[in-house]
């Protein structure tokens, strides 16, 4: 989000300070260089006047700095998350802002190495559960365990030094021997059910979703080979060609694949392109092209670029809540693990399936621009009689630049834990961010 | 006459060792394999002292724990519980219930007879 060409918001003041400093150079210096007083330096540096453009380009002349390196600072959310991560360690630094804008690089991998540590612990804590509740395992150790124990028993009678008859002495002997086969079996298939699967290609520390959306990641949501009135391969062809996946995901991946397929043929992209910029509207389109406007906002979540809009992001739940699938729109993207703001508009789609709803959502802090969401639940299987149908939620997300917007606003979050909304009734737990970032109530559940 | 032991496990071979180091011991050792008919026997026969395997076929160990110490008749009776799952879990639960003792598989015989001794002594 580079604003650069007409003014600089947020924190460049900031910036602005830290490379004078930097430079060595005094206030007084900077400000006779590119004209103005001290002390309306003074106001800019401490963020309390917006900077324009032609003044930002004097003072990256003086100091000697691209432009972008003053007015570009890190966004809100990497600072929200930069926050977090120092807020998780025993003695959190300070000053997210002036690291991210001095060291965007290292800020960058902080980030990363943050997000990984999240990824990772989740998955330890699957991993933890499927210890403690898979069924399977827990009947081969309680084989292993049961032999383990007559051999113990039964070893320590025949050690004993007691004097035993002949008879006892043969049964025994043949129980130890019947019990160490079966342990010999159990422990092999123990062994066998803890050793990573051999069939799949690469590491799947990644849960099957995360492939998947990998997956779509790396096709950039858009599969030619499913277009068309005579698709060039089947889901199937595709699932089983695609690398990295192991057999869950890929299971997964050819329902999602038939659901394209089935989206394409209803609405091949010429039509829904056409349509789209025609009337930019979703349901309009949805009317005027005689289908249902979840799958309209699946499609222009997956139409090549020049034909949809140009970028666009796409979250859909189940009836719990949780993502089943997404796109990130410039990054931006609800987390898994049910720890998404639950004012996004897809939640309250699921309150009243086929009740389309449209809204500007406002993250806080530095993304100043709205995000369009459009969204809509419905039943996404057809049940069988008396059975419980079930609910899908799918919501739409386009960037909104220049122009107006007519969307009701709506305040949504990055989720609770990096969120520095007060006084929010949906906050289910306190935040993260130091106090400093979320004013005085950062620690309160409720601000 | 001596005292009586009421082993109930479904595993053979466990069985026969432990029927085998408490016989030599000198109890009366009387073994019951299904969880479903457990309690029945205990209340058919009341032994001196039960062990208890939390896993049986038909009935988990700690139902057929709760339903001994919901009778008054057998609410002092020593139950001392096997468990291959040496969870705190499990072992939290079985003292809840009642047990008088809780001892993770695989144990030794001393041990087993150190505390049969003990719990039917006193």
């Amino acid at each position: 989000m580079s604003r650069a060409g007409e003014a600089a918001t947020g924190l460049a003041g900031s910036r602005i300070r830290a490379r004078r400093l930097d430079a060595g150079m005094a206030q007084g210096e900077l400000a006779r260089r590119i004209g103005v007083s001290p002390s309306y330096l003074n106001l800019i540096e401490h963020n309390r006047r917006r900077i324009g453009g032609r003044l930002l380009n004097a003072i990256a002349r003086a100091l000697e700095l691209e432009v972008a390196q003053l007015s570009e600072g890190a966004d809100g959310a990497l600072l929200a998350r930069l926050a977090a991560a120092a807020a998780a360690q025993a003695r959190p630094p300070a000053a997210p802002e002036e690291f991210a804008g001095r060291f965007p690089d290292w800020a960058a991998v902080v980030d990363a190495q943050a997000r990984r540590i999240e990824t990772l612990e989740a998955q330890v804590a699957a991993l933890g559960d499927r210890l403690a509740h898979d069924p399977e395992l827990s009947a081969s150790l309680h084989q292993v365990i049961t032999s383990a124990t007559a051999i113990r028993s039964t070893a320590s009678i025949l050690a004993g030094g007691e004097a035993l008859d002949r008879d006892w002495q043969a049964r025994f002997h043949n129980n130890i021997h019947a019990e160490s086969l079966r342990l010999a079996d159990s422990s092999r298939r123990l062994a066998g059910y803890l050793e990573v699967p051999g069939d799949d290609h690469g590491p799947t520390a990644l849960s099957p979703q995360e492939q998947v959306e990998r997956f779509f990641e790396a096709a950039d949501h858009h599969l030619p080979a499913l277009e068309g009135e005579t698709p060039a391969m089947q889901p199937e062809e595709i699932a089983a060609e695609a690398p990295g996946l192991d057999a869950a995901a890929r299971r997964m991946l050819i329902h999602r694949l038939a659901q394209y397929r089935a989206d394409a043929v209803a609405l091949p992209s010429e039509a829904i392109g056409a349509a789209w910029s025609e009337t930019p509207d979703p349901l309009a389109i949805a009317a005027r092209l005689g289908q249902p406007l979840e799958r309209v906002l699946r499609r222009l979540a997956a139409l090549p670029a020049g034909l949809g809009p140009p970028r666009a992001g796409l979250a859909v739940c189940d009836a719990a809540g949780a993502i089943l699938h997404r796109r990130p729109l410039d990054g931006l993207t609800l987390p898994r693990g049910g720890a998404a703001c639950p004012l996004w508009p897809l939640f309250e789609a699921l309150s009243q399936p086929g009740r389309p709803l449209r809204a500007t959502a406002k993250l806080p802090g530095a993304r100043a621009e709205g995000v369009s969401c459009y969204a809509v639940a419905s039943i996404a299987a057809p049940a069988g009689w008396n059975a419980a149908p079930r609910i899908e939620a799918v919501m739409l997300m386009l960037p909104q630049e220049g122009g107006a917007h007519d969307l009701p606003e709506r305040a949504v979050g990055p989720g609770c834990r990096l969120c520095p909304r007060r006084g929010c009734a949906a906050r289910r737990e306190p935040s993260l961010l130091p106090r400093a970032m979320t004013g005085e109530g950062g620690q309160a559940l409720t601000g | 006459m001596a005292r009586r032991v009421l082993l109930i496990e479904d595993e053979p071979n466990i069985i026969e060792a432990v029927s085998f180091i408490l016989s030599r011991d000198g109890w009366t050792v009387h073994t019951h394999s299904d969880g479903l008919s457990a309690v029945a026997r205990v209340r058919a026969h009341p032994p001196d002292l039960v062990i208890l395997d939390a896993m049986l076929p038909g009935r988990s160990g700690f139902d057929i724990l709760q339903e001994l110490r919901g009778d008054p008749a057998l609410r002092a009776l020593p139950v001392m519980m096997l468990t291959a799952r040496g969870q705190a879990r499990d072992r939290d639960l079985a003292m809840r219930l009642g047990a008088s003792h809780f001892m993770t598989k695989p144990f030794s015989n001393a041990e087993v007879l150190d505390r049969v001794r003990a719990l039917a002594g006193g």
